[in-house]
């Protein structure tokens, strides 16, 4: 299949790439690593006039600290991240979870940032992004700002991105020395998440000090699981403890009914896989 | 219309390409690289799988403009002086294809897992090509071959698998870079 | 590639060779259909209706027609005259309903994917380009999809002119045929009766190389190349359908990226085509996209099947009663209607049933047509059987091999005449078994269960018993007339010696991944005692290889293959009096062996490779001989060969979630004689991965509008490398005994068998719960609504779309017109 005739600019700075957007108006769509736009492109369900890819912009791309912050461009590739020694060293549930998406050679061209705009429910990257409360840094015509990653993720495949912004990196507090684990569940290997859960926890002193959990596929957006996280402080990282704070996952849910899964058997998977999860991570 | 120079298979292509033509597209209309081939529009069969720049990608899903200035290699460069690949006498030699249409990215694949770890065992074989839809073998002959190939080219084994030698050459530079940026950290 | 070494004492049958195949494979020198440009040519695009059932309304083409590169725009309408009815080869009864069957829809559409419109222009792009401009209305007519309530009387209908949308009734009662007894007095009489329904899933056939075709007119033949499995009957219905001169066209199925029933098809598109580049006169080529095969490609399986098995108390089963619904989809294609009759014969499988009744009512719906897919109504009848002897097994309590054993056909009871009136040659089931079993580690694996269920172990194993036959080799060309079949299923082969020695085979068969070249050539080398790499295999052109009936059905050794050992004997024949005349000795003193001619009882002979140039030279042949060493063969087989195996499954089902685990798979079939074991271990393979894809993964899904929503590999799951297990398979042998060679078929063997296999392990792993089955695909999501249904004792909830909760004992199979076996 082949896409729709559309313009093509590739600009080399991210104020470029705003003006190009600021242009269009309504008419662009922003081209990272392409791994979601150009199946989208070629079955024509999306017809843009113009794309702008951010590929040629060196800004966007790598990984790097900044402080007690980890920073990952936008635009470098999953297989980047999850070869990174930062990211597997502060953000290993970022590692972790960008191993599963889709397959390898999609993680060659996928971006980090790409999934994250993408915002697809079923994407494995905001919920270990949200549990993690990263920021996302936003470029536009009148300049940068940071959006937590609360109140990036809007609805389904729709960000706090204005269609003139992209999204040049992101912000993750270091989470050095905590354990982690994404539990994906899914029919097939390249298959999208029916249910995720993103965990990560800080044991110190034989009890768990702090946990951040997020949950993949539960709503139009990631859920942040707090009950879970709230029932686990103060626990010893036990089998019994994950399992008593996974009856907490599906609080502030609200999982759909899909072809993959119908909504209460998602919720039942949620609390299944928090506790495994959480087992994991600590394992 | 834009003006692209890809490195296609050791020779330098420069042609002029709609925005919305494919990698795949430009490599099967344009230059006749009929080797690879398609096989889904969602790019998940990865019968297209190319590498660029020494990893592996689905040529369906790469537009030719993002290819500009680049290095792509297909199936065809593999073998030389009418030698085989030791990835292709393996899957010769383990029965490993039958339509034979997946093979092209089946063995394009084969190559980036093993340039990623060359000595894998059976479960990360299957893992490293999930990607890559075959469905006349069951892939119990596909893993018998990687794992074969893996031994075969095992000896001063490295990451660049393009060649049919036994000794491989050094990853291209653009990846060497690629890495240096992730494990430097500077963006 | 270097050839194996030739070890002289080693014969070619039953050798391993590498392929001859693989050389351009491996390297990207490809011949796909898509690969090929001619001088001139157009790109083709077709439009497809978007909705299920409609009627046109109105089309408008004409800013279609003013879009860059557009040639021509062309709708249903334009060529009603022209595209003919696309064929069925297959009219089961005699008063079977049919509707027309349009290449391109005129005034209706009946399912989405249907073709409405096709654009020519300069390119793909510009040809995909003006398929949006092109502007349809429809108006909506009721949408029949539920195979059960589209039986019933009172269902809005599919096709109007027909008055209902039952296509036919087959039937075949053994106490009518006089094969067996009465089913009715063995269920009323039963000491334990079991009935079930179970759901056939429609399937994709999901072969990777979309099809492609490629129509040049502007030779002195109409050339057509396509990606098909049937290039010699394509080539004869392009003439019945068009009513063109059949000597005026030429096929030809290059390289062809697998098919497994799903490019036996005279489709749409090559009618489409061939029209379009007539009309413009210039060569045209039409590719689709996965997204057009998913939807217009047809689908396979699709059964819902009513079994009632009655049984004594000892496991010996007493009758069997099989009634199904197939859905046919829209319309009937090349053999659709034929497709559950495949399996009719096959429900008593290995077993000797003394009674056995069979029923299947075709039902169409607004939904892409079924037809072929690997095993074709086989597979359908291996599964209900095989589900039914594990679930008689689980009523007494009993071991599910036990169970099998005290019904199957014993090893000294062949040939053995079947209840449905088939004759088994051949076979050893005990073997197999007792084969299958030890490699399993059966007894262990039993302990281990039994440990699992009494710690109540999360994770629960589960053991999966299938044991199979099939009839293959389709089909002598007798019983397919029987079965009112359109054409005979005999097979051609033209072998012909070289003046330089050299071989050529010509087939009738036309492979697409099955290895032909290599097994021919094997087979060759072998009976005329050339070297291998001497034998050139020639198919899939109407040009050099004129006749044959092509590949599938397991037919292309067992029918093909046995016609290339006649060719060749006809060779040697007549080398045999050639060499006579030229040693001067009777042909009777002349012993063949090692491809030379050795006059018996001397040091004196010639090899047939010096007879190939004195038959070339012709300057001194003996009397009525021709020149040339050429022979030709047509091979109609005397009866069907009957593959045989058995397959055991060990399965973890993960109680928390449902997910389901292939821990163990062993599987050991007799499939004859073996040309190319590391070939037949290949097809084994490849069965078992469609097998239990089937099982586990793959199913056509439509919504209430009749949209597929499984119409990308993102939808329909089609399982890669890390979502299967490793295989361990065997095989014992006996030969088959209506062929020369022996051999027997095994393209289908693997994806007949596995898929009651895992199911059987899947339901064995939760059946100490209750649960009695799990629809397919089994997804864990389905496993663990089963799961929880048992514990709460509710029965199995019924799934929008269709689960069995509704399946009602009298409308759905109400008789329709009953054809009747004969």
């Amino acid at each position: 299949m082949i896409p729709a005739e559309f313009e093509y600019v590739a600009p080399s700075t991210v104020e470029e790439a705003v003006q190009a957007l600021d242009r269009a108006g309504d008419d662009a769509k922003v081209l990272a690593g392409g791994q979601s736009l150009l199946p989208v492109l070629r079955m024509r369900m999306a017809d843009p006039g113009l794309v702008v890819d951010l590929g040629g912009i060196p800004e966007a791309r790598g990984v790097r600290e900044d402080g007690d912050t980890l920073v990952i461009g936008a635009m470098t590739s999953h297989h980047e991240v999850m070869r990174s020694e930062l990211v597997r060293g502060h953000a290993e549930l970022v590692a972790l979870a960008t191993r599963t998406v889709a397959d390898p050679q999609v993680r060659h061209r996928g971006t980090f940032g790409g999934s994250l705009a993408h915002a697809d429910p079923a994407g494995d990257l905001p919920a270990p992004v949200l549990a993690m409360d990263a920021e996302m840094v936003v470029a536009g015509p009148s300049g940068r700002r940071t959006v937590p990653a609360a109140e990036f993720f809007v609805d389904y495949f729709t960000t706090a991105l204005d269609s003139n912004e992209v999204l040049v990196e992101v912000r993750i507090p270091k989470y050095t020395g905590w354990r982690a684990h994404y539990e994906k569940f899914n029919r097939v290997a390249q298959a999208w998440s029916v249910v995720g859960v993103a965990a990560t926890v800080l044991v110190r002193d034989g009890a768990v000090a702090r946990a951040r959990v997020g949950l993949t596929n539960m709503g139009a957006t990631p859920v942040r699981a707090h009950g879970v996280e709230r029932a686990l402080v103060g626990s010893p990282p036990t089998e019994e403890a994950f399992r008593r704070a996974a009856v907490h996952a599906t609080e502030g849910t609200q999982a759909g009914s899909d072809a993959s899964a119908e909504a209460d058997y998602r919720e039942h998977l949620a609390e299944v896989l928090t506790g495994r999860a959480l087992a994991t991570a600590c394992g | 219309m834009p003006r692209i120079t890809v490195d296609v298979d050791g020779i330098t292509c420069t042609d002029e390409v709609q925005p919305r033509t494919l990698l795949v597209q430009y490599l099967r209309d344009q230059l006749g690289k009929v080797g690879t081939v398609v096989g889904c529009d969602t790019s998940n069969c990865g019968a297209c799988t190319v590498h660029m720049d020494g990893h592996s990608v689905k040529s369906c899903s790469v537009l030719a403009v993002q290819a500009d200035g680049h290095e792509v290699t297909t199936v065809e460069a593999l073998s030389q002086d009418g030698r085989l690949h030791p990835m292709q006498q393996a899957f010769h030699d383990n029965h490993a294809l039958q339509c034979g249409f997946c093979t092209p990215g089946m063995i394009m694949q084969a190559l980036d897992l093993l340039a990623e770890n060359p000595e894998p065992d059976d479960e990360q074989i299957r893992e490293g090509l999930e990607g890559n839809l075959c469905r006349c073998t069951g892939y119990q002959n596909i893993v018998r071959a990687v794992r074969e190939a893996s031994q075969r080219m095992r000896a001063g084994a490295g990451p660049a698998m393009e060649h049919s030698g036994e000794t491989p050459a050094p990853r291209t530079s653009t990846e060497q870079t690629a890495q240096q940026r992730v494990a430097g950290g500077q963006s | 590639m270097t050839a194996t070494p030739v070890s002289p004492s080693e014969p070619e049958l039953g050798r391993a060779r590498k392929r001859k195949e693989d050389a351009r494979l491996v390297t990207g020198r490809t011949r796909w259909t898509d690969n090929m440009t001619v001088p001139g040519m157009l790109h083709m695009a077709v439009l497809r209706s978007p909705v299920a059932h409609a009627r046109i309304t109105s089309i408008d083409t004409s800013e279609a027609r003013r879009m860059p590169g557009v040639h021509a725009v062309v709708t249903g309408s334009d060529i009603a005259g022209q595209q003919g009815s696309l064929p069925c080869a297959w009219p089961i009864t005699e008063d079977m309903k049919a509707p027309a069957a349009p290449a391109m829809a005129v005034d209706s559409v009946n399912f989405a994917g249907e073709a409405v419109a096709m654009v020519a222009a300069r390119s793909a792009a510009e040809a995909r380009d003006a398929l949006d401009a092109i502007d349809i209305d429809y108006e909506d007519l009721d949408v029949v999809l539920d195979i059960e309530s589209a039986a019933r009387d009172d269902s809005p209908l599919v096709h109007e002119e027909l008055g209902t949308n039952r296509n036919a009734t087959w039937t075949f009662d053994s106490a009518e045929a006089g094969t067996g007894g009465d089913v009715d007095r063995a269920l009323r009489d039963a000491e334990i009766r079991v009935d079930r329904t179970f759901r056939q899933q429609r399937l994709i056939p999901s072969f990777m190389e979309p099809r492609s075709v490629l129509a040049d007119p502007t030779g002195e033949q109409y050339t057509m190349w396509s990606a098909t499995q049937v290039p010699h009957i394509l080539r004869t219905m392009l003439a019945m359908t068009l009513g063109k001169p059949e000597h005026k066209i030429r096929v030809i199925a290059p390289d062809v990226g697998g098919g497994f029933g799903g490019k036996l098809q005279v489709t749409p598109e090559e009618i489409l085509t061939f029209l379009l580049a007539e009309r413009l006169g210039r060569p045209v080529k039409w590719t689709e996209s996965r997204s057009e095969t998913m939807v217009s490609g047809h689908h396979g399986r699709d059964q819902v099947q009513r079994l009632s098995l009655a049984a004594r108390s000892d496991g010996t089963v007493t009758g069997l009663d099989v009634k199904l619904l197939a859905d046919m989809g829209a319309y009937l294609r090349l053999v659709t209607p034929g497709i559950p009759i495949l399996g009719a014969l096959m429900f008593n499988s290995i077993y000797k049933f003394p009674a056995y009744r069979f029923s299947c009512t075709n039902v169409f719906t607004n939904k892409t047509p079924t037809d072929a897919y690997r095993g074709a109504g086989r597979p359908e009848a291996t599964f209900a059987i095989e589900r039914m002897m594990d679930e008689l097994a689980a009523e007494l309590d009993m071991d599910p091999v036990e169970v099998r054993r005290r019904n199957w056909i014993g090893h000294d009871e062949f040939p053995h005449t079947t209840v449905a009136g088939l004759t088994y040659d051949s076979g050893n089931y005990e073997v197999a078994t007792d084969r299958a079993m030890e490699m399993f580690g059966y007894q262990r694996l039993r302990d281990e269960q039994l440990r699992r269920r009494q710690t109540g172990d999360p994770v629960q194993l589960g053991i999966g018993v299938s044991t199979f036959t099939e009839m293959c080799g389709l089909a002598p060309s007798r019983v397919l007339g029987s079965l009112s079949y359109g054409a005979g299923g005999w097979e051609n082969s033209q072998v012909r010696v070289l003046p330089t020695g050299k071989v050529e085979v010509v087939t009738g068969t036309s492979p697409h991944g099955q290895s032909h070249v290599t097994a021919w050539s094997q087979i060759v080398a072998d009976r005329l005692g050339v070297p291998f790499e001497d034998v050139e295999v020639l198919h899939g052109d109407t040009q050099s290889s004129p006749r044959g009936l092509d590949t599938y059905g397991s037919r292309s050794l067992t029918v093909g293959g046995v016609a290339a050992v006649h060719a060749s004997d006809k060779v040697i024949d007549k080398a045999r009096r050639i060499a006579a005349h030229m040693l001067e000795c009777s042909s009777d003193d002349l012993d063949f062996s090692g491809g030379r001619f050795a006059v018996r009882g001397t040091d004196k002979g010639m090899a047939i490779t010096d007879v190939a140039l004195a038959a070339f030279t012709a300057h001194d042949l003996p009397e009525g001989v021709e020149p040339n060493l050429d022979a030709e063969a047509n091979y109609d087989p005397e009866n069907f060969s009957f593959p045989h195996g058995t397959h055991l499954c060990a399965a973890e089902v993960d109680t928390e979630t449902g997910a389901v685990r292939i821990r163990s798979y062993v599987c050991v079939d007799d499939v004859g004689s073996v040309v190319n074991p590391m070939i037949v271990e290949g097809q084994v393979h490849g069965g078992l991965a469609q097998g239990i894809a089937q099982a586990l993964y793959e199913e056509a899904v439509y919504d209430d509008d009749g949209t597929l929503t499984t119409a990308t590999f993102a939808d329909y799951l089609v399982p890669s490398a890390a979502d299967l297990p490793e295989f361990h398979t065997d095989r014992t042998r006996t030969d088959a005994t209506s062929n020369p060679l022996g051999v027997k078929g095994v393209g289908e063997a693997g994806t007949i068998a596995s898929t009651p296999a895992v199911v059987n392990a899947v339901v064995d792993a939760l059946r100490h719960y209750g649960v009695t089955d799990v629809r397919m695909p089994c997804s864990p999501q389905r496993v663990w609504r089963a799961l929880s249904d048992a514990r709460s004792g509710s029965s199995t909830r019924s799934e929008s779309g269709g689960g069995l909760g509704s399946m009602d004992d009298g409308g759905g199979f109400a008789a329709g017109s009953h054809g009747g076996a004969r």
